[in-house]
């Protein structure tokens, strides 16, 4: 059995750990083996999903997960509904968890996105609770909900309209005290569908030639806004996404096939663009939100 | 002065997104839903009565001196009601409609104008028509019209010009706009920014917006 280590830690920063080269081993059965896992964030939880069913696409035998021993981890993961979405993914058993009466109210859950009701499912749900954590946690004006609704109805369409595969979406508000000095709140989306290079291919890979890859694909869509749609209208959505982000001072990041793009601030310091990452069939796009500083940002 | 056989057609996208078929959903996302939305508009219109018919309050207009005159509408696309509307939706209610209606075969004459409730609308009405190069009249409330999406320097001084007076008389063109103010005016019209009369003259779109609309309830009939 192939073994995969889960870090104890595990956000945007190295999610790496999961898709490096041959992380997901050959045809066996995969072990992810998380019992170290003691904190993780949206874009740790969708990547577990996704390199897991990425295991099982590769060996046709479902991966079993080794749940954490810490038991505020467990109780975090199924509060975020991290183990009701990786019973579809996982052999069982998985643990159920329990939450704690105080526990901080969730942004949204880990839910799936396979078609566009699920997109309507995940507008509706962050309604009623993104108002309070925007204005409250971020210092964001209350019409921030909106443009958040329509940044995550954009971010899931990617799933439907591109990936023809199913995803999962979450999103969660963390303090990042020691990090960074201010609270934020952190989207993350993840799908196993035909990364960007493959969605772009037919239509756009000539006019790259010999340059196409899976780096130039990203920059085609993220920088240009190209989609595989000939319609003009097609596109728009990352471009939006980009602008909003930037507006509130956010990191916007998109992991596809061997390459990663950023929008990054000032506070982030990722690079523009990395190449020759491992392989990860699909796409993973991450956003982070800061809390509003007092003179603007 | 205003032509007075025009009437404005508002159409209340809320109420509309909630009662068709293919969508019945509360916000405004996806570009299914936009597409199930923009059908229900082309159906409304479609459906309208031609002058002459049904409640006078519903009236659309005829362009003078024809002998089978085709019915006139100008179209109040009403956003006010709804809460979220993302760029995909708003790419396929916004600018595929227009798109639609400025083709040479359009399905009717219709001219259209945007009613939005905030900035996130307007946003999202301006990001869309900016993408496929087209622009158009979007009511602001509280009297406050605007041109949204692409126009050159003189359509904008040349529209801004018209929503002043409200009409302007062929004749007076040049005086009210300068040397170019008769072909600007004649681009607006072409671009269906502005409504040509058969005379000459030329009225601000928004003169017809608020020149009787329809009722809230009447609309929510309509939609039913």
């Amino acid at each position: 059995m192939h073994v995969v280590d889960v870090p104890a830690s595990l956000d945007y920063r190295n999610v790496e750990a999961l898709y490096g080269a041959g992380t997901l081993g050959g045809p066996g059965p995969v072990l992810f083996d998380a019992r170290r896992l003691r904190w993780t964030d949206p874009n740790g939880m969708t990547a577990i999903l996704s390199a897991g069913k990425a295991a099982e696409e590769r060996s046709g035998i479902p991966p079993k997960l080794s749940a954490p021993t810490d038991p505020d981890a467990i109780s975090y993961l199924a509060r975020m509904g991290f183990f009701k979405a990786a019973a579809a993914v996982f052999a069982p058993p998985l643990p159920r968890g329990r939450t704690r009466s105080g526990d901080s109210p969730v942004l949204l859950e880990v839910t799936p996105v396979a078609s566009h009701a699920d997109v309507h499912k995940v507008v509706d749900r962050v309604q009623s609770r993104a108002g309070a954590i925007l204005s409250h946690n971020l210092d964001y004006p209350e019409s921030a909900v909106v443009q958040f609704s329509v940044m995550l109805s954009e971010v899931c369409q990617n799933v439907v309209e591109h990936a023809d595969a199913p995803g999962w979406v979450a999103a969660q508000g963390y303090n990042w005290t020691q990090r960074l000095g201010r609270r934020v709140v952190v989207i993350a989306v993840s799908d196993l569908g035909r990364g960007f290079r493959a969605s772009l291919e037919d239509e756009h890979s000539e006019r790259f030639g010999d340059r196409w890859s899976d780096a130039t694909a990203l920059e085609a869509a993220f920088l240009m806004g190209l989609t595989r749609f000939p319609d003009t209208g097609r596109g728009q959505g990352i471009q939006q996404i980009r602008k909003q982000v930037r507006r509130w001072d956010g990191l916007v990041s998109i992991r596809s096939g061997t390459a990663t793009i950023a929008d990054s601030p000032s506070w982030a310091r990722l690079p523009p663009l990395q190449d020759g990452l491992g392989a990860f069939p699909g796409a993973q796009i991450n956003i982070v939100l800061p809390q509003r500083i007092a003179n603007g940002q | 002065m205003v032509n007075s056989t025009i009437r404005p057609l508002r159409i209340d996208v809320c109420a509309l997104s909630r009662s068709a078929p293919a969508s019945r959903r509360p916000h405004m996302v996806t570009r299914p839903t936009g597409r199930a939305v923009r059908k229900a508009i082309e159906d409304r219109l479609a459906a309208s009565p031609p002058e002459g018919a049904g409640d006078p309050s519903s009236r659309v207009g005829r362009l003078p001196g024809r002998a089978h005159p085709s019915p006139v509408v100008v179209s109040v696309v009403d956003f006010t009601r709804v809460r979220v509307m993302d760029f995909s939706c708003a790419d396929e209610v916004v600018a595929k409609l227009l798109l639609r209606y400025l083709a040479p075969d359009r399905p009717r004459n219709v001219f259209f104008l945007f009613r939005a409730a905030d900035d996130t609308h307007r946003h999202a009405v301006e990001q869309v028509l900016e993408r496929h190069g087209l622009a158009a009249v979007c009511d602001m409330g509280a009297g406050r019209f605007r041109l949204l999406g692409c126009a050159s320097p003189g359509e904008r001084k040349a529209w801004a010009a018209l929503e002043m007076r409200r009409r302007i008389r062929a004749e007076d063109a040049t005086t009210a706009l300068g040397p170019p103010g008769a072909r600007r005016l004649r681009r607006l019209a072409k671009r269906r920014l502005v409504y040509a009369e058969a005379d000459g003259g030329v009225s601000a779109l928004s003169s017809f917006a608020t020149a009787g609309a329809l009722s809230v309830a009447e609309e929510r009939r309509g939609a039913e």
